[in-house]
């Protein structure tokens, strides 16, 4: 059997196993992925590697005793054994008082096309050809390149003894490079994702990186302070997610998130941030492929979580939202911010007075209250003074929070495709001018 | 794995959320972790299998190994057992070296010699293809084979014997005493890990290691109600190479004094009291004022800025670009060690890298590349005087044998530089941390991690605690609030003026130190005295939103 399965295969295999259960309830899911790697370092490869994974996970249920068994290798007898192993431990299992029982068949909508041939076929030698481009470029201009190119196809099912049957393949690629002048002095960054590797263009993708590493020598020391930003996609990305992150209801219900507040309250339905904020998932969104359902089955609908600056939902456990007596939400599976018309260009040309921060780095929580964060600029910002680049600036240290920063908003560009620095995970975001953005000291950093 | 992930088992970040144990091989039954592995004469022929078949296909090197590890992790909130994980993975990596480049293939579940030869024989295909792109050869430092020998880490107990009733009881005694305390909320975990690891290699080692390694952890948050302000402790304890054995406390393992630290045994339920009183007490903590203050920096706060500003910036692949897209490079650059007389830190700062430290997570017989472990400088009376290497890179700092600093996190990663245990020598003038205090006229004393963020070159850091007492005229006056300080690597180890002695040495340690694409996990230990930095930046971190 192959590892990826069609659907009819899926459905099929997880019949079978639950054919064999004798629990009140059973639950099983399956996923099947294969991964490829590429590494490369002072402009040649460093390491190379591919993963093949899958895994089918039981879960059976007496009552609220609840038992979970998982396998690697799907032989009859392989599968017989979890679905026994998963039924004892549920025997012995105390009741687990957040059990909910099953959900029945749900209606998925439908979700835009995520498992492309292109990336699915990509062999060792794709890999190979993708980076000899990128190579090519920075060996010419005697820069030095350090990239990673990591491929994946895979698929998840899931079926239940009350009839739900789910199933959603999907592909990706994730290309990323770093490039630096030879004296050390200049470093550019890219970061590309897609699940169409049709789409990936290496050599466009390491002319940025290229033109920012250029772009960044001779940087000069600005003193730290308040200044208006411009955060491109790629910075924008891991200080929102942050806030996508930490918008679980139980949490803020518990008085411990920055969506508490006095009194024991929430800030659900609150207006916390500038009224042009809109943060949504949406699996069929085209741009960001998703899976239609949640690992429990719940379906993902298209969801406003920060509408015209309010509150709009949290994420709400199957048991936190019957104990609080609201419908179940489920976390979601993509994320998208709403922007405007404005490019990067026009952005800037409208700028007096600004920093332009083209990525942002080792990014921690320093306060979960305020959601207040730090972190360095990296890999080129550069200061803009009367609606041009000026020169590049040396690389700062930054404490703040994005709520209070995205109620000091100016302006929104075009949202693109982004993947985070931090999580690897793929958004959809715009470009953003920010006022009174807080750097606290420099860096000598390059 | 990645630490984030760790992080979100233990539900110790805010929004708690369940690994899929897919990410760790398969669950078994908690009596697996027990049952014993492949016999070392199987392991041997499997080995055997595979490096033939790579010489025999043409690699001029070949390493082997076959690994099983296995991971007990318990999960606790409040009155509630959340979860129970128990994995094993079991498999094997295969490195060679063809056409003068590196090939790897791993392969899961592998039993079969056919199994191991058709690992090694892809992954002599995988170097022949990527020599296409290479520039250079590999160069490996020369190393002897020890033939068949093996290594256990001097464990007490072996945390796996212990049933998981008796972890859960703990655990849920831990949250009782943090609530009746006046916690609002607790969480508490223990995770548990095993690595029985056997190496092969072309250069005769045949080399069977087993690897214990534990780290109980709670968070404890305290809520003002009225206000809509929450706070949160930590646990004091450190992870560590040790077995069950570290839960058992002797009075001697205790450091007492404004609050109670731990040696090589910990407390856990008497942390969690003093963890649930303490949250409540920041409540109401003055917030700091920003400043120039000294800092009395304690083992359990101090491993952390090791960690970043010193471990990290030696290692010499980033001190080489080959992190450059990820970690970053360092500093610490090449022409600084050359010069000899780089000035790292004042006189006092001697860091040394050891690999041999019993306790320690980092702590093997061999590397996972066949290398014995040792112990050396990196830095002495202040002065920059070496890296972290493997054996690919020991020619580039003219050393003729490899530091022993080479490992991966599972049979299916690739191996490669991770940084030893790199620790800070005590004092060697007695000096206890009560005397050091007496000296500080305008200070901060800061116990246990917390926010820690810096520079892709490690110029540039920024670092939280968990707890943070102000000094005034060699006293200390009470609890402060909203503290972080920042500065720069060399200015912070130049600021160094004086270091406890070996009575105050103690380990702290990161469980999932993560570096590389794909990301790997590892674990490392990092000992301190107290230690006193003088004038460094603090900021107040308090926000409204």
């Amino acid at each position: 059997m192959s590892i990826i399965l069609s659907e009819s295969e899926a459905k099929a295999l997880l019949q079978k196993v639950l054919s064999y259960s004798k629990a009140d309830e059973c639950e099983v899911n399956l996923m099947g992925e294969q991964r490829g790697n590429l590494r490369y370092a002072r402009n040649e490869v460093s390491t190379s590697g591919s993963l093949i994974n899958q895994n089918l996970q039981v879960q059976s249920a007496f009552g609220k005793k609840v038992g979970v068994a998982t396998i690697d290798e799907f032989s009859e007898e392989s599968l017989k054994k979890v679905v026994q192993r998963a039924e004892e431990l549920a025997k012995l299992a105390p009741e687990n008082p957040e059990y909910m029982g099953l959900l029945g068949p749900q209606k998925y909508g439908a979700a835009s096309k995520g498992y492309f041939e292109s990336t699915a076929g990509a062999s060792p030698d794709t890999r190979a050809n993708a980076v000899l481009k990128s190579l090519e470029l920075t060996r010419t201009q005697k820069l030095t390149a350090a990239g990673f190119l990591e491929d994946q196809k895979g698929y998840s099912a899931m079926m239940n003894s009350k009839g739900l049957f789910a199933y959603y393949p999907s592909t990706s690629v994730n290309f990323s490079l770093t490039v630096r002048t030879e004296d050390g002095t200049g470093s550019g960054y890219v970061a590309k994702g897609y699940s169409d590797m049709s789409k990936l263009d290496t050599a466009a993708a390491t002319k940025i990186a290229v033109q920012k590493s250029l772009g960044s020598v001779g940087a000069k020391a600005l003193e730290p302070g308040k200044y208006t930003v411009i955060l491109e996609p790629t910075a924008a990305a891991v200080l929102l997610e942050n806030i996508f992150f930490r918008m679980d209801a139980r949490s803020a219900d518990e008085g411990r998130s920055f969506l508490s507040k006095q009194g024991g309250k929430t800030k659900l339905g609150e207006k916390i941030m500038d009224e042009r904020v809109n943060f949504y998932s949406d699996p069929s969104n085209p741009d960001l492929p998703a899976s239609p359902f949640a690992g429990d089955g719940q379906p993902q609908d298209k969801r406003y979580w920060i509408e015209k600056g309010t509150v709009k939902n949290m994420y709400y456990s199957r048991y936190w939202a019957q104990k609080n007596n609201v419908a179940p939400i489920p976390f979601p599976n993509n994320m998208i911010m709403d922007g405007g018309t404005a490019s990067l260009e026009d952005m800037i040309k409208s700028t007096k007075q600004g920093i332009l921060v083209t990525k942002l780095w080792y990014i921690r929580t320093v306060d979960p209250q305020t959601l207040l964060l730090t972190g360095l600029t990296r890999d080129g910002t550069f200061y803009i003074e009367n609606g041009k680049i000026k020169h590049p600036i040396k690389n700062f240290r930054f404490n703040e929070s994005p709520v209070i920063m995205l109620n000091n908003l100016e302006t929104l560009g075009k949202p693109e495709r982004v993947v985070s620095t931090e999580s690897d995970r793929n958004y959809l975001i715009p470009p953003m001018k920010i006022r009174e953005f807080t750097f606290s000291s420099l860096s000598d950093a390059v | 794995m990645k630490r984030r992930d760790f992080i979100q088992l233990a539900g110790l970040g805010t929004g708690a959320m369940m690994l899929p144990a897919f990410a760790m091989g398969k669950n078994v039954a908690p009596e697996a972790l027990l049952a014993p592995g492949l016999d070392v004469a199987v392991k041997k022929r499997l080995a055997d299998a595979a490096l033939n078949a790579a010489k025999a296909k043409g690699a001029t090197y070949a390493d082997v190994r076959i690994g099983r590890y296995l991971n007990q992790f318990v999960v606790t909130r409040e009155n509630k057992v959340q979860n129970i994980v128990n994995t094993e993975s079991y498999g094997v990596g295969v490195r060679v070296i063809a056409n003068g480049c590196w090939g790897f293939a791993a392969v899961v579940d592998a039993k079969s010699e056919a199994q191991m030869a058709k690992a090694a024989e892809d992954a002599v295909a995988i170097a022949k293809a990527n020599s296409k792109l290479m520039k250079e050869p590999v160069q490996l430092a020369p190393q002897k084979g020890f033939g068949e020998v093996s290594w256990k880490a001097p464990i007490k107990k072996n945390a796996f014997e212990v049933p998981i009733q008796e972890k859960v009881d703990l655990l849920l005694s831990v949250n009782n005493a943090a609530l009746t305390n006046g916690a609002n909320y607790v969480n508490s975990v223990m995770f548990q890990v095993n690595e029985q690891k056997y190496f092969a290699s072309t250069d005769g080692s045949y080399i069977d290691q087993d690897i214990h390694r534990i780290y109980p952890q709670f968070n404890v948050t305290a809520i003002d109600a009225q206000t809509g302000k929450f706070q949160t402790r930590n646990a004091l304890s450190a992870p560590v190479g040790m077995g069950y054995d570290y839960l058992q406390v002797n009075p001697s393992d205790k450091v007492t004094g404004i609050t109670t630290r731990y040696n090589k045994g910990y407390d856990m339920l008497e942390d969690a009291i003093s963890a649930a009183k303490q949250a409540k007490q920041k409540l109401t903590a003055k917030s700091v004022e920003a400043g120039k203050y000294d800092l009395i920096l304690d083992p359990s706060h101090l491993w952390l800025t090791i960690h970043e500003s010193v471990g990290h910036p030696l290692e010499l692949d980033r001190v080489l670009g080959y992190e450059a897209n990820f970690a970053g490079t360092s500093f610490a650059t090449l022409d600084k060690w050359q010069s000899k007389n780089f000035q790292y830190g004042s006189k006092e700062v001697n860091l040394v890298a050891d690999k041999q430290q019993i306790g320690s997570l980092g702590a093997v017989g061999w590397d996972d590349e066949g290398v014995n472990t040792k112990k050396w400088d990196l830095v002495r009376d202040g002065v920059l005087v070496n890296y972290q290497a493997t054996r690919d890179q020991a020619h580039i700092i003219g050393e003729k044998e490899s530091h022993g600093c080479s490992y991966a996190d599972s049979w299916s990663s690739v191996q490669f530089q991770r940084m030893p245990n790199v620790s800070l020598e005590a004092g060697k003038k007695p000096l206890s941390v009560d005397e050091m205090i007496k000296d500080v006229k305008k200070g901060i004393y800061i116990i246990g991690d917390g926010s820690f963020s810096i520079d892709q070159q490690r110029y540039n850091f920024q670092f939280g605690g968990q707890l943070f007492y102000e000094v005034k005229d060699g006293k200390i006056v009470g609890m402060l609030n909203d503290v972080a300080y920042q500065s720069n690597t060399q200015e912070f180890w130049n600021s160094c003026s004086q270091v406890c002695d070996e009575r105050d040495y103690r380990l702290g340690g990161s469980f999932f130190d993560g570096k590389g694409q794909p990301s790997q996990s590892s674990a490392v230990s990092h000992g301190s005295s107290t230690t006193r930095f003088n004038g460094v930046n603090v900021i107040n971190t308090a926000r409204k939103i």
